[in-house]
């Protein structure tokens, strides 16, 4: 097994939606994409936000673009005005998320990582 | 025009402070484009539109946008056709439509059509009918703001727009509508698609949704911006065909990149359930679009598939929910951050001695981890400076009001290396709280009206 970042197999982009917000987590692979689908639940990415309070997280699939969606309804503690916290449209969430660390089988990488460009 | 011909609609305004000087460079780059689409309008823009009519009645709009007409009117002087869709008529597209009219003919521009489309402020139904509009996510009764209220906008969808596009609009400034419908409206106009089309108006609805954040689907805010040249960053174009497919693209020879990953981000940008995407025109699935990545910065999206609209309107209501400030210092040296936590409830703990506690406060050490407080523990090890934030929020002005004058102080009384004090003291903002809820359709008329200039 290799502990990795999620960043190395997937990118995001995050964004609000009131008091909650939204992180799209897209696999750079299919073969990423499979292994995302079976490891990075609702359940992991709400433990992985609980700091922050994201409230009960539900995830979607979108199998035809590589794509987990995954809302969490309460993370920005208002958002909008009202929340006091310096991110309070959720812009910085995609890139905590890509911190993740996972866990991958040694001869797996190479088949989730992106093509080197 | 053959019927394979594609509709071209850029967009060059993703948002209310978006680059001044893009519309007219982006219409300069692609001297092809039908349509031109700039979007003004966030959640709580119209709160801040609210605050400028009160002070002067004519007002109530993205005022910045005469300046864009200003930079455009050479365009229509030449008598090239240009299409322009915006929804920068906020609280008062009448009073935009009059500044805009006005600039043009100062400009020397005559024989252009400008369609208003308004009817969607809704602010007297919710104020005489509190009950019929809780809070889409918490349920909460509207009772409980009734009284702070100071904005309340259906969404409209295409429909009102295609009106005045077929009633030879040249300009069209709306107030609150959906931002995909700016996008969806030109295509049915032009396509001439029966109201019931869904696949195909779920097609342009997507096509709406690539470009409405602008420069988002180019490469900004893109988890690869540091591979691609952001220099000169082209704003999006897409190219929409007979049957609902699109083509992203960007002008030629400028900045930024439209790639799958650029095309698969923005399709996610800030959608909740990808099966059911809510638009008054169309409700959309994401499921089965393919993106096609067909090199030179073209990206080919297409399968949209879609059923009816749901049977009420979304509508953004907005009141008043007191006062907030927050200041920044910075604090450079060793233990920064630990410098800088204590600082920050040395400045709590004097409004508490001095019985103006604020009921909400935030400290903040940027640079520690804090943007994602508590998720990187390990960030503000060993830092050598980090900014101090502190944010405070009051019903009342007054208490919010004395913690502006008593952040200042730490400069003589903070650890030695706080500095960055050149902008004075933080400023009193209002806070204006978010309402979103649903209304009937029946209860909202939209109003077309066209003036010629």
């Amino acid at each position: 097994m290799t502990k990795i970042r999620l960043g190395q197999i997937a990118y995001a982009r995050s964004g609000d939606k009131g008091g909650g917000a939204n992180v799209g987590v897209i696999a750079y692979t299919a073969a990423g994409f499979s292994f995302l689908r079976k490891t990075l639940t609702a359940r992991k990415v709400e433990a992985f936000f609980q700091p922050l309070r994201p409230g009960n997280v539900i995830r979607y699939e979108l199998a035809n673009l590589w794509a987990l969606n995954f809302i969490l309804p309460a993370i920005l503690d208002g958002g909008g005005s009202v929340s006091l916290r310096i991110d309070a449209q959720g812009k910085a969430l995609g890139q905590a998320i890509l911190e993740m660390p996972v866990e991958v089988m040694d001869d797996e990488l190479a088949d989730f990582a992106a093509a080197s460009t | 025009m053959a019927t394979n011909q594609p509709l071209r609609i850029g967009n060059a305004q993703g948002f209310w402070g978006d680059a001044p000087g893009a519309p007219a460079r982006l219409v300069a780059q692609d001297p092809d484009m039908d349509c031109l689409t700039l979007d003004y309008l966030a959640e709580v823009s119209m709160s801040i539109l609210a605050k400028q009519r009160d002070r002067d009645p004519s007002t109530g709009y993205a005022r910045d946008f005469i300046g864009v007409v200003e930079s455009l009117a050479p365009v229509w002087k030449s008598g090239r056709k240009l299409q322009l869709v915006t929804n920068a008529g906020g609280l008062n597209p009448r009073g935009c439509a009059t500044a805009c009219a006005q600039m043009l003919r100062d400009a020397g521009c005559h024989g252009i059509r400008i369609g208003i489309v308004g009817g969607d402020d809704v602010l007297q139904i919710l104020r005489e009918r509190p009950g019929l509009f809780p809070h889409l996510e918490t349920g909460a009764p509207l009772s409980t703001v009734a009284d702070s209220l100071v904005t309340a906008n259906a969404y409209l969808g295409a429909s009102p727009l295609v009106d005045a596009i077929r009633s030879g609009a040249d300009i069209l400034i709306t107030g609150r509508v959906a931002d995909p419908s700016l996008t969806v409206a030109p295509c049915i106009a032009h396509f001439n698609w029966p109201a019931n089309d869904w696949p195909r108006i779920a097609g342009a609805t997507i096509a709406g949704h690539l470009i409405e954040c602008g420069t988002q689907v180019t490469g900004g805010i893109s988890t690869s911006w540091m591979d691609l040249n952001a220099s000169n960053i082209g704003y999006p174009i897409v190219e929409v065909f007979a049957d609902g497919s699109c083509v992203v693209t960007k002008p030629a020879g400028t900045g930024g990149k439209v790639t799958e990953q650029t095309v698969k981000e923005q399709l996610l940008y800030e959608i909740g359930d990808p099966a059911h995407y809510l638009s008054p025109d169309a409700t959309v699935s994401f499921l089965t679009l393919r993106v096609t990545d067909e090199g030179n910065d073209r990206v080919r999206v297409r399968g949209a598939t879609g059923g009816p609209p749901p049977s009420k309107y979304k509508l953004s209501a907005t009141y008043r929910a007191g006062f907030r400030a927050s200041g920044l210092l910075t604090v450079f040296g060793r233990n920064a951050v630990a410098k800088a936590r204590r600082c920050g409830e040395l400045v709590l703990e004097r409004l508490r001695l001095d019985g103006c506690e604020p009921r909400r406060s935030n400290v903040e050490c940027l640079g520690a981890g804090d943007v994602a407080a508590g998720l990187f523990p390990a960030a503000g090890r060993d830092l050598i400076e980090t900014v101090l934030r502190i944010t405070v929020a009051d019903s009342r002005r007054e208490v919010v009001e004395r913690f502006t004058r008593e952040m200042t102080p730490l400069i003589t009384n903070g650890p030695q290396g706080i500095t960055g004090y050149g902008e004075g003291r933080p400023v009193v903002h209002e806070v204006f709280g978010y309402w979103p809820t649903l209304i009937d359709r029946n209860l909202v008329r939209a109003e077309v009206e066209i003036v010629e200039v």
